[in-house]
């Protein structure tokens, strides 16, 4: 089959040209353009709190790819961190820094251009070389989950029981460095901040 | 199913945060790209480990840890955005620029970028 389509362009023996795709590619496929296009949206849209949500589409879409690919708890982790906690930390930082909430011309700057140059050239190099290296490679989906809740539990906590407790310190860490650095610190500050509310008052 | 699949899809997402990180003004807006680069790197990983069906399932446990760190990096990304924002009263990126070279009379700006530390 792989060689029946091999003379096609390599772009487009990536999105068809297969002669009998199984339902879960063409869901794949499916729920893949329906992911690219939301990511689209997010990074070229001007309204700062839509490219948040689109974000949201996009991340499902993923956790969505992973349950196709039978990795059943990673994707209920995707849904967990990604929609639950870190879509709604962006929407609050936009919100605490006063994000327009109207179109804001200005969400691109000028260097777009150079932007897209060297997006569209990394991407159709990345895409050119995975097509050609994995052309004719077949990912079998048959036989027991290979990334359910049991499977992960057993692997993460057999094999890689020493990088995830020193990914908890990592955790811990990040938590305190974000306490740290956002929270109104010395009393020097308040006093410069007062005097500046002051002096704004006066003038 | 093909493994061109997961893999094209990876690279393309993979472009779209490239183009976010360097086009975006808004540094909230580039967390949310890298954000995108991040699960095209995972949505790879998830994938060969399902091809390869390696008995340690490594590319799983490296998926979960990079979930993980992404959630640690939003966090202090914008821990920093947020103090940048309090100090300088903006987020973009363009005028955050005092360590650039070439834009030394930008200096007197600061007094009205910065009225706290003005005054």
């Amino acid at each position: 089959m792989s060689i029946a389509t091999a003379p096609l362009a390599p772009l487009a023996a990536a999105g068809h040209g297969f002669l009998s795709p199984t339902g879960v590619e063409i869901a794949f496929v499916l729920v893949g353009l329906a992911t690219l296009g939301a990511a689209l949206v997010t990074v070229t849209t001007k309204q700062l709190v839509h490219a948040a949500l689109w974000l949201v589409v996009a991340l499902g879409g993923i956790a969505v790819e992973y349950l196709l690919l039978t990795a059943e708890f990673i994707a209920w982790v995707q849904v967990l961190i990604y929609l639950g906690s870190v879509v709604v930390l962006l929407l609050f930082g936009l919100m605490l820094t006063k994000a327009p909430i109207g179109r804001s011309p200005d969400a691109d700057s000028g260097n777009r251009w150079v932007a897209l140059g060297v997006a569209g050239l990394a991407g159709a190099t990345l895409v050119w070389v995975v097509v050609d290296a994995f052309r004719a490679t077949w990912i079998d989906l048959d036989g027991p989950a290979q990334g359910s809740t049991k499977v992960t539990g057993e692997i993460l906590f057999q094999h890689w029981v020493l990088p995830f407790e020193a990914l908890s310190v990592l955790l811990l860490a990040a938590l305190i460095g974000a306490i740290v650095l956002s929270r109104r610190n010395t009393a020097a500050e308040e006093a410069a901040d007062a005097a500046a509310r002051t002096g704004k008052g006066q003038r | 199913m093909h493994l061109a699949y997961p893999a094209v899809l990876a690279a393309l997402l993979f472009a779209t945060g490239l183009y976010g990180v360097l086009a975006r003004r808004n540094a909230i807006l580039v967390l949310m790209s890298v954000e995108l680069m991040l699960n095209a790197v995972n949505l790879n990983l998830v994938a060969f480990d399902v091809w390869l069906r390696d008995t340690l399932h490594a590319g799983q446990a490296l998926t979960l840890f990079t979930i993980a760190i992404a959630a640690a990096e939003i966090g202090i990304g914008l821990a920093i955005v947020l103090m940048v924002y309090r100090n300088r009263g903006t987020s973009d990126v363009d005028k955050l620029r005092d360590t650039a070279e070439g834009h030394e009379p930008a200096r007197p700006d600061d007094n009205t970028a910065r009225p706290e530390v003005a005054a």
